[in-house]
């Protein structure tokens, strides 16, 4: 079939007449313009968080909304539980640069045990927002808690619309990141790679993870900071 | 010079029937339809286009019978169209949902899918020489999602509250709320769905773009050696990439404030003296209607550019070929598609300069618009050069071609006017911005797509070409008959006609252009029947058309697409893919008609030894 023939073993053949002018591959190429892309997606939408929050009277205190932490009734640590749900999503990243580094030594059982360990970390954080947002709306200490209507912080409502329309848009990246990196690690474990001679797919899969952590940096710092 | 048709391709004729060998196994299902061939997905991108094309100018035909005669009745509009224009009169509410689909067709599905999308993917594989794009899987989605996109706003020309009629640009309040229009109910919806299925298919298209530009190119295809028309895709996909993402950001801020409450772009809205209260009952308040425009013009001005780099790209090609010199100032015109790329990203806010904005930042972005006039003309500069002197062969496409550039110059020129904030704020939304982005972009674009079909027609449809006679005649009723409907709109504007308005009849300061309008309307239809020798002549070449040479190269161009077979199969080449060893310009070079870019410093010293032995 002419698809085959389309996608011969070498990269040599593949280009007929010559190699790869840049030292990277077309698919890693493709993937940082993507995630180029879609840094302009959430800049814009912090961009216009910037635009709504200077044009408001008031804003939020951090320190005094995001103070909760499970198991803990009524607990004052403020900004607490947010730097465990970032710690555990850096931690995260660092698996998957582990299982990357495994993937270049071509050990397949390396690569799947730090996936697995990343795909965790990446499952905590979303159970970690999802007690942030329950606790938030349902707001155990204020009676009345935070939505997309009203804010019982002493701030505009749009301090809710934005917080939960951003962190849930990221929240969304890392839960498309999860499922990319559970079909990566079960094609790992499956052996595919290994076939395939390379483990670039790992990498990739590996480059948008480590971009869905640096964006919830500034997501982090404009919400929860400043 | 007929001695040097270099006849390097013999070979070609013999393997294309070995070439049949490996399309054995391809079903219907897998060459049509699901095809990951870049070249019939082209194909795909084309007649889609054409449909759309066809819908959309028939819209404008249907809005300019209301404006040429307000006081006439059609009853077969009536037949068509059922209460959308009862009594044979459009209705105020579906003239204004024909403007805002007119506009949101043609800039996007027709000017940006139909010619970048047809273009791209046939011509980025065939002229850096590579079998097919990047990923040929993601390829095929990026149509998929295009037709998708597609149909979503076709549903939505069908329900009952009709589609959206709040402009192409939408903006809010307008947009926001069902209440103030039938139009920002469900069709608005569906409109913003279709946007987001749009930016999808864009952003796919456009990876694979840049990656088979960067990475896919032929040994000896330096980026230098790339013909202007890959130039200017790469720089077209570029900046699709990064702007169609902000509009999805601004849709997604949209939709939450249609669909749960939220207010990001409302504040203090009254209706029928009523506040506008959230589901919490409490006011509305704190948004900002400006954040959209921002958001909006910040795709929307580079938007623009999307749409006439891939038409400049290919009218400096088809000048080049048929003007038979090189292209002047090829390295200008490089840095000039690159410069016109980085600056597109710093003048949106020209296009809000009475929102309100600080006149400071509004005399940033004049400076910035002003600036971007430089590389465009320099393009003009350089295509008139390349004209200059040349041995024109007035094909269709040089037609097309040279009409592109007197559209340019005709509505660059209007830009300039338009990009002083002290002269936009009269002109602002009359008829003179009408004819100004008419001509400069959807005309001139239009124009290029028109050139690229008569010119790569044989590559788009197995060396078949089209009618030069219909062609022809297509041009000159197309061209002329654009300049009657767009030339008078600056007259209008000047006076301060507005635009978007159903009818002028009760207003005593502009109702006594009825005649212009009227002229405007009719040269409208006319041009508009007059694209049917296009259609004619577009679907009866398919199966009918004359096949070209069988040099295989009817323009007799440098360029690599006219290196493959009659038929291409997927893949393009048969056996290895031809090195490049030179740039795409050497038209009369040495006593050469011309050098393809495939032919070697050695190769060409053969032959002029053999050519000297002859003579």
């Amino acid at each position: 079939m002419a698809v085959e023939s389309l996608h011969p073993a070498s990269a040599d053949q593949q280009w007929g007449g010559g190699k790869s002018p840049f030292n990277v591959s077309y698919g890693k190429l493709m993937m940082w313009y993507f995630l180029l892309s879609d840094a302009f997606t959430f800049s814009a939408l912090l961009i216009s968080y910037g635009t709504i929050r200077f044009m408001s009277p008031t804003w939020a205190d951090p320190n005094e909304v995001f103070n909760g932490m499970p198991f803990i009734e009524n607990a004052n640590i403020p900004l607490g539980f947010v730097s465990i749900m970032t710690f555990i999503l850096i931690l995260s990243s660092v698996f998957v640069v582990r299982a990357v580094q495994e993937g270049h030594m071509m050990n397949k059982a390396g690569v799947v045990k730090w996936m697995f360990l990343g795909i965790l970390g990446g499952a905590a954080f979303l159970g970690c927002q999802a007690w942030e947002w329950t606790h938030l709306i349902a707001g155990v200490d204020h009676g009345h808690g935070m939505t997309i209507y009203r804010n019982t912080f002493g701030a505009p409502s749009h301090f809710g619309q934005l917080f939960f329309l951003i962190t849930g848009f990221h929240g969304f990246h890392v839960f498309s990141g999860v499922v990319l990196n559970i079909i990566v690690c079960i094609q790992a474990a499956a052996g595919v790679y290994e076939r395939r001679g390379h483990y670039e797919m790992v990498e990739k899969i590996g480059l948008y993870w480590h971009f869905v952590d640096l964006v919830w940096v500034f997501v982090f710092l404009c919400f929860y900071l400043l | 010079m007929a001695s040097t048709d270099i006849h390097l391709h013999d070979q070609l004729g013999h393997d294309h029937h070995d070439d049949h060998h490996h399309d054995h196994h391809e079903t219907f299902l897998t060459k049509y339809i699901f095809s990951q061939d870049h070249k019939m997905i082209a194909r795909q991108f084309l007649i889609t286009g054409i449909l759309w094309a066809f819908i959309g100018v028939l819209f404008s035909v249907l809005f300019r019978l209301q404006l040429g005669w307000p006081n006439e009745t059609f009853p077969i509009l009536e037949t068509l169209l059922g209460a959308w224009a009862e009594g044979g009169k459009l209705s105020p509410q579906f003239y204004y949902a024909l403007v805002t689909m007119h506009g949101t067709i043609m800039v996007f599905f027709v000017l940006t899918a139909g010619l970048s999308g047809t273009f791209s993917n046939l011509l980025i594989p065939l002229q850096i020489g590579a079998r097919d794009m990047a990923s040929p899987f993601i390829n095929m989605l990026s149509y998929w999602f295009f037709l998708l996109a597609g149909i979503i706003m076709a549903i939505s020309l069908f329900i009952q509250t009709g589609p959206a009629a709040g402009g192409w640009t939408a903006y809010p309040p307008l947009s926001a709320l069902g209440q103030s229009n039938l139009g920002s109910q469900l069709g608005m919806t569906l409109w913003l769905l279709s946007m987001t299925m749009f930016v999808v298919s864009s952003l796919m298209g456009g990876l694979n773009y840049i990656a088979t530009v960067l990475n896919m190119r032929t040994k000896g295809m330096t980026m230098f050696r790339m013909p202007l028309t890959i130039w200017a895709f790469f720089f077209t996909a570029v900046l699709g990439v990064l702007s169609f993402p902000v509009l999805l950001s601004g849709c997604i801020l949209l939709m939450f404030d249609r669909s749960l409450g939220t207010s990001f772009y409302l504040s203090d809205i009254y209706i029928g003296g009523e506040v506008l209260t959230n589901g919490a009952g409490q006011m509305i308040e704190g948004g900002s209607a400006i954040l959209f425009q921002h958001l909006f013009w910040f795709l929307g001005h580079p938007e623009v550019y999307i749409v006439i780099l891939p038409a400049m790209g290919m009218v400096s090609e088809v000048l080049a070929t048929n003007s038979r010199k090189p292209i002047f100032g090829y390295h200008a015109m490089v840095y000039s598609i690159m410069a016109i790329t980085i600056i597109a990203f710093l003048v949106w806010a020209h296009h809000m300069f009475i929102s309100g904005m600080n006149p400071f930042v509004g005399s940033i972005f004049v400076f910035f618009t002003l600036l971007i006039a430089i590389p465009s003309a320099i393009k003009v500069f350089n295509w008139i050069t390349t004209l200059w002197r040349g041995s024109i062969r007035f094909t269709t496409a040089t037609l097309f071609s040279i009409g592109f550039v007197s559209l340019f110059i005709s509505g660059g020129l209007t830009g300039l006017f338009l990009g002083n904030a002290a002269l936009d704020i009269p002109l602002h939304d009359t008829y003179f911005v009408i004819a100004h982005f008419h001509i400069v972009m959807g005309l001139a674009a239009g124009f290029g797509l028109f050139a690229g079909v008569y010119h790569w027609y044989p590559k788009l449809f197995n060396g078949r070409m089209m009618n030069e006679s219909l062609g022809v005649m297509h041009f000159w009723i197309t061209f002329i008959g654009s300049y009657f409907i767009f030339w008078p709109m600056h007259y209008l504007g000047m006076t301060g006609v507005p635009r978007r308005y159903y009818e002028f009849s009760q207003f005593e300061t502009f109702n006594k252009y009825d005649d212009l309008n009227m002229l405007i309307s009719t040269a409208a239809i006319l041009v508009f029947f007059a694209q049917f020798l296009f259609v004619i002549n577009f679907f009866y070449s398919i199966t009918k058309g004359k096949r070209m040479p069988a040099s295989l190269n009817p323009w007799q161009g440098t360029t690599m697409e006219w290196t493959t077979p009659m038929e291409p199969g997927h893949g393009n080449w048969v056996g290895k893919i031809p090195e490049v060893y030179r740039w795409p310009y050497d038209y009369e070079v040495d006593g050469h008609g011309f050098i393809p870019q495939t032919v070697s410093d050695e190769q060409l010293k053969q032959l002029s030894k053999t050519n000297v032995h002859h003579s």
